[in-house]
């Protein structure tokens, strides 16, 4: 089954009066169950697609369909609602907030689902020992380190279930050792949970876990 | 954790900063309160008066006297019950010369007059048997025996810290020298705009040792058979003496309380005036705060969005948050007010009051100022764009 299916999408920004193209007419396919390493120079449009696929963004023209559902028709809200289902949304630099606890932080996409406090924590605690953080769940961000911050955001990413993980360079701002345990904790969740991962990265030997690796250069597709 | 507890550990992210713009909402909420409250105070000054009187003034100005010889003219005219003599004496207590109180001088037909206002609540007792005018309390007969005698409000002793037979001196300034009193009876106000910061005396005191027979008195207070005639028996006085060296002007007791507060001029607009300034003042105060608040997290509301918080979430957490630094605060400052003002001393107004009514405007203003100022943070972080807010972490 396509999980993700990206169809000749452009994506224009405008920076006043002129028009910056990013994508221009791409189309991918991704498979249910895949590991797709996005790789690419800066500027060639990586971050934009999966933006796209995530539904953080609007494609200038194109369609997208995530999960069976085509992106194109839904307003604000249902795209919020969408997102809080489906998609796990994992960053470079963690963004976790600094105030709120690891267990807190990984609660946060809970709160927009009708259930108890105690099953709130307690699904938070299971990723969390998922990621294999379960005694760092009372630490603020600040007291871990930069893997630890990263594995908790990867629990914040998968705690409410999503069938898509998109991670944006999970390991770019992580030393070799740290980065080699978050992508082991990728192709994990991929392997035994049936994630559908999309990761976007510079470094090659992070793209060797992905099962696939897809060069964009200049908003398209390259060989 | 859920949405509300979210809003919280906002609110404790830059503690001082949350601190700081409560406890100023919380200093402008005391002092609109406050300043609502001596406005309030100055309303409820002028219905201390009562419709069964009516005061005598002369018609030029308060401060002009009337003649003595005025008093049994007064009885003499049908409806009116009971003609008392009063005269402002302005003295203060030299031990405490800031400390202002009122002081009148009353003929013995006086303190029968205000029966229905006023209680005797402690007096000495009388060296032998005296002749009370009608209708006096007999508690006062020690009051009625001594010239020099004095009645005491129970708010001022306690403030003065004076005691029952104590003799105290009052320094004269509109009548000069010094005025020795014995303290031997005090009242307590039956309603609390009558208030019980005053001390009274005897008029024939004041008329012989201040006065030196000049045949004058400050004001009559006409004591009404039927309040009906109210109307009928001012313009009787007031055409009686129309013609004299001395005409009158004569009016009900609340209006002339309300002519002695219109003696502050505009200072009750003024007043007003100052308490619109320090809410609009801390409007812009809690505004500022809350736009630099939301400016430092723009990236956060970002994640947020990203994770599948909705704008409207995100809009509702900006104005709740906003909402509790200025309801905390408001209600901190209201009561604050209430129970911290309550009862302080206004010179010759009542006590200062301080309505539940005020407090809800206030806890309410702080409501309104809570959502103006959230409003505009608000909607610009419902309203981020979620890549854009994104990129500010880079």
């Amino acid at each position: 089954m396509v999980m993700v299916d990206v169809r000749n999408v452009r994506k224009v920004y405008r920076r006043d009066t002129q028009e910056v193209p990013v994508l221009d007419g791409l189309s991918i396919a991704i498979d249910e169950g895949d590991f797709v390493g996005l790789m690419g120079p800066s500027g060639s449009g990586k971050t934009t697609l999966l933006n796209l696929i995530g539904g953080i963004d609007r494609p200038t023209s194109g369609e997208l369909t995530v999960a069976g559902q085509a992106l194109g028709p839904l307003g604000g809200r249902a795209l919020a609602k969408w997102r809080s289902r489906t998609i796990g949304y994992i960053f470079q630099l963690y963004n976790l907030i600094p105030v709120l606890t690891a267990e807190q932080n990984v609660e946060l996409p809970l709160m927009l689902v009708r259930m108890s406090g105690k099953e709130r924590r307690d699904r938070a605690r299971h990723a969390l020992g998922i990621v294999g953080l379960a005694d760092r769940v009372k630490h603020f961000p600040r007291q871990l380190s930069g893997g630890q911050e990263q594995r908790v955001a990867i629990a914040r990413a998968i705690v409410s279930d999503p069938r898509v993980l998109l991670a944006d360079e999970p390991t770019g701002d992580l030393d070799r050792k740290s980065g080699d345990e978050i992508l082991e904790l990728l192709a994990r969740l991929n392997r035994e949970h049936q994630k559908t991962i999309v990761m976007v990265t510079h470094d090659s030997h992070a793209a060797e876990r992905a099962h696939r690796v897809v060069h964009l250069d200049k908003g398209v597709l390259s060989a | 954790m859920n949405l509300l507890a979210l809003v919280f550990v906002n609110l404790g992210r830059n503690k001082i900063r949350t601190a700081l713009t409560l406890m100023s909402v919380m200093v402008a909420l005391f002092l609109f309160c406050a300043l609502r409250g001596v406005l309030d105070t100055l309303q409820e000054s002028i219905k201390a008066g009562a419709e069964t009187r009516l005061v005598v003034r002369n018609a030029v100005s308060l401060v002009q006297p009337l003649p003595q010889s005025y008093k049994p003219r007064l009885e003499a005219i049908p409806g009116v019950a009971r003609v008392a003599k009063s005269n402002w004496f302005g003295g203060q207590d030299p031990n405490d010369a800031k400390g202002f109180f009122a002081q009148f001088a009353g003929d013995d037909d006086y303190i029968p007059i205000y029966n229905d206002d006023v209680e005797i609540v402690e007096a000495s007792a009388a060296p032998g048997p005296v002749a009370l005018p009608r209708g006096a309390d007999p508690r006062l007969a020690a009051y009625y025996a001594e010239q020099t005698a004095c009645i005491v409000g129970r708010e001022l002793m306690t403030r003065k810290g004076w005691k029952l037979g104590q003799t105290i001196t009052i320094s004269g300034t509109i009548y000069p020298g010094d005025w020795p009193m014995t303290i031997r009876a005090v009242y307590r106000a039956k309603q609390k705009n009558f208030g019980e910061q005053t001390l009274l005396f005897h008029y024939t005191y004041l008329e012989q040792k201040g006065m030196g027979g000049s045949g004058l008195v400050g004001i009559y207070i006409l004591q009404l058979a039927d309040p009906q005639r109210a109307g009928d028996i001012a313009k009787t006085v007031d055409a009686m003496f129309l013609n004299s060296s001395f005409a009158t002007l004569t009016e009900s007791s609340q209006a002339f309380q309300a002519g002695f507060v219109s003696m502050y001029g505009n200072v009750p607009f003024l007043i007003g005036l100052l308490g619109i300034a320090v809410v609009f003042a801390i409007l812009l105060v809690a505004a500022n705060t809350m736009v630099m608040a939301m400016r430092e997290r723009v990236s956060e509301f970002g994640v947020l969005k990203t994770l599948g918080f909705e704008d409207g979430t995100i809009f509702t957490m900006v104005l709740v948050e906003a909402a509790i630094i200025t309801l905390g605060g408001g209600i901190v400052g209201a009561l604050a007010a209430k129970y911290m003002l309550a009862g302080v001393n206004l010179g010759f107004l009542p006590p200062l009051t301080i309505y539940w009514s005020t407090i809800a405007t206030g806890i309410v203003i702080a409501l309104v100022i809570g959502a103006v100022s959230g409003l505009v943070p608000a909607w610009q972080a419902s309203r981020l764009v979620i890549v854009d807010a994104l990129r500010r972490v880079d």
